[in-house]
C-alpha cells in the first residue's frame, strides 16, 4: 500500500541546515526498512504554472491553481502495510523536517 | 413461549450478541459494511421467525450462522465486480497469528479500528454506537440531537475512509496500546456524559440509554483488558455516577445537587461494585502503580459515595485527591472543581478567590459561574451572586441544570 506524504508550510522559509540534515537521516532509515518510494522538496508555489491542454491549443497561465497561506512544500511516497505504520513514519517525518504533514493514500 | 418472550429473547441476543456477530463477520469477510449489513439483517431475519420458530436453543450461533449466510448472498450477488477491486476493499490483518488470550477477542478489534485516531471525534462516537453497540442510525441521531442523514453518511465515509486508507482491523501494537485504549476510553467517557448531561432544550436531562450503553461497553473492554487500571478506573467511575443517577433530577424535572441528594436511594449494588473497583486501584496505587485521571475521579466519586450524610463528607482527602488530579492535569476545568471542594473545607471566601484566578479561561464554561454564583450566595453578595446565576442560565444547555439555577436565583434575598 503506497501514501503520499504532502509537507505543509506557510513561512515560506526553505529548509535550515539542521532540518536539510534530519531530514537526510529519516530518508536513510525509510530506505533501509522498505519504505521508500520517492521524496522530494518543491519550489516556491509563486514559480508554479497551469495548463489547461484540453481545448485545440494548451493555455498557460501564470501561477498556482490554487492561492493559500499553506501550501505543499514537498512529498514523500511511502510503502507501508497500513495506516498505522504510515500515521508512525508519518509523525516521524514531519518531526524530521518540522513541518506539518498531510497522510494520503493512493488508490 | 408468548409473544413478550420472544421479544425479551431477541432485546437479549440483541444486547449480547450483536458485537460478537458484526465482529467476526468483519475478520471473515474484511470488510465493516458487509458485516453490518449481514448482522442487521440477520436480526430482522429473527424477528420475522422466532415468533413463529421458537427461540433456537443458541440464538448467537444462529445468528451469526444466518449474518454469514447473507453475507455470502451479498458477496455473490455484487461478483460482477473486478477482483482487483473486491481486494482493495478488504479489511487487513497482515499480522502473524498472535497466541490467543484474553486479548485476541474479534470485539475488541472492531472497538479499536471504530476508535481509531485517524477518525474525528464524533465519528469515533458514532461508529462505535453503530457497529459495537449495536445502535441504529436513527437512535444515535437521537442521543445526539444530530439529523439522521449526517449520521447516516458520517457512517459511510468513515467505512469507506477505513478501507481507502487502510486503517488496520487489529488490536494495537503493544507501543501502541496505553494511548490507543485511552482513545477508546475518551469516546465511551463521551458517550457516557452526553447520557448523563444530556444537552439541548426538550430533551430528557439524563439519557439512561447512552450511560447504559457506556457501562456496558466499558464492562466489555474491562473483560477484555483485566490489567488496565484506567479501564477499571472509568467503569468503576461511571458505576459511582450512574449510582445516583435516579436521585439527581427531582420530581418537577430540577438538578438536585449532591449535598441535597436523597443517599438513601443512591444504588447500593452499583456502588459496592465501584468500590470494589476503586479498592483494587488503591492496592495497585499503594504498589507503586501511579494512578491515571479516571481513577483518581472514581476515587473522590467514592469518597462521596461512602458518606452516608454529606456532612460525613471527608473533604480534606477529597481536596487531597484534587491535588493528584491537578498535578496529572493541569486543567482550568480540575482547578475549578477543586477549589468548588476547598469551599467545603476552608470557606466560600478562599473558594472565590481561587476561582477568581480562573475567570479569564473559564468565562464561556457554565459550571464556573454556578459554582461562583453559589460561592456569592453563600457569602450574602446577592446583588453579584444574581449576575453569575444570569450568566450560568444563559450558558447551561442542560433543561435540570437550568430550572434549578433559575429557582436558586429567584430565592435570593
Amino acid at each position: 500500500m503506497r501514501y503520499l506524504v504532502s509537507v505543509i508550510t506557510d513561512t515560506g522559509a526553505l529548509a535550515t541546515p539542521d532540518e536539510d540534515a534530519a531530514i537526510d537521516v529519516f530518508n536513510d532509515r525509510l530506505q533501509a526498512d522498505g519504505h521508500w518510494v520517492f521524496a522530494g522538496g518543491l519550489a516556491a508555489p509563486s514559480s508554479a504554472t497551469v495548463i489547461d491542454g484540453r481545448g485545440e491549443e494548451p493555455i498557460f497561465t501564470d501561477g498556482p491553481f490554487v492561492e493559500s497561506k499553506e501550501y505543499l512544500a514537498g512529498f514523500w511516497i511511502m510503502e507501508a502495510r497500513d495506516l498505522d505504520v504510515a500515521l508512525r513514519l508519518a509523525a516521524e517525518g514531519s518531526k524530521a523536517c518540522n513541518r506539518k504533514v498531510e497522510v494520503r493514500p493512493f488508490l | 413461549m408468548n409473544v413478550a418472550d420472544v421479544q425479551e429473547a431477541i432485546t437479549q441476543a440483541h444486547r449480547g450478541e450483536w458485537a460478537r456477530v458484526v465482529a467476526s463477520l468483519a475478520k471473515r469477510f474484511g470488510d465493516l459494511d458487509i458485516a453490518e449489513d449481514a448482522a442487521a439483517e440477520a436480526f430482522a431475519t429473527a424477528v420475522e421467525r422466532w415468533p413463529a420458530e421458537g427461540v433456537p436453543p443458541n440464538p448467537g450461533a444462529w445468528l451469526t450462522t444466518t449474518a454469514n449466510r447473507k453475507a455470502i448472498d451479498r458477496i455473490r450477488r455484487e461478483n460482477k465486480r473486478d477482483d482487483k477491486h473486491k481486494e482493495a476493499q478488504l479489511l487487513h490483518d497482515d499480522d502473524p497469528p498472535e497466541p490467543l488470550g484474553a486479548i485476541d477477542d474479534e470485539r475488541l478489534r472492531l472497538i479499536f479500528t471504530c476508535c481509531h485516531p485517524a477518525l474525528a471525534m464524533e465519528t469515533r462516537v458514532a461508529l462505535t454506537l453503530r457497529m459495537v453497540a449495536g445502535l441504529t442510525v436513527p437512535e444515535i441521531a437521537r442521543a445526539f440531537l444530530a439529523q439522521e442523514t449526517a449520521v447516516g453518511q458520517r457512517i459511510t465515509r468513515a467505512k469507506a475512509k477505513i478501507t481507502a486508507a487502510r486503517i488496520p482491523y487489529r488490536v494495537p501494537s503493544a507501543e501502541d496500546l496505553p494511548a490507543r485504549v485511552s482513545g477508546v476510553l475518551a469516546v465511551l467517557f463521551l458517550v457516557f456524559n452526553e447520557g448523563y448531561l444530556a444537552t439541548g432544550p426538550g430533551t430528557d436531562p439524563v439519557r439512561h440509554d447512552l450511560t447504559a450503553e457506556a457501562i456496558r461497553l466499558t464492562r466489555l473492554i474491562r473483560a477484555l483488558l483485566p490489567q488496565d487500571g484506567e479501564v477499571a478506573g472509568l467503569l468503576a467511575l461511571m458505576l459511582l455516577t450512574e449510582s445516583r443517577r435516579t436521585t439527581r433530577v427531582s420530581a418537577s424535572g430540577e438538578l438536585v445537587p449532591l449535598g441535597e441528594q436523597d443517599r438513601g436511594a443512591w444504588n447500593p449494588a452499583l456502588i459496592g461494585e465501584g468500590h470494589r473497583l476503586v479498592r483494587e486501584r488503591l492496592a495497585a496505587a499503594a504498589a507503586g502503580v501511579a494512578p491515571g485521571r479516571y481513577q483518581i475521579l472514581a476515587a473522590i466519586s467514592a469518597v462521596h459515595t461512602s458518606a452516608r450524610d454529606v456532612r460525613d463528607t471527608d473533604w480534606s482527602q477529597v481536596v487531597a485527591l484534587y491535588d493528584q488530579l491537578v498535578r496529572l492535569d493541569p486543567s482550568p476545568i480540575v482547578a475549578l472543581n477543586r477549589a468548588i471542594a476547598v469551599a467545603e473545607l476552608d470557606g466560600p471566601e478562599v473558594a472565590l478567590a481561587a476561582i477568581g484566578r480562573l475567570e479569564h479561561r473559564l468565562a464561556g464554561y457554565h459550571p464556573y459561574h454556578a459554582a461562583r454564583a453559589d460561592l456569592l450566595r453563600r457569602l450574602g453578595r446577592s446583588q453579584q451572586s444574581r449576575a453569575a446565576y444570569d450568566k450560568a442560565i444563559e450558558l447551561a444547555g442542560n433543561t435540570a441544570e437550568t430550572a434549578y439555577l433559575t429557582r436558586r436565583r429567584d430565592q435570593l434575598g
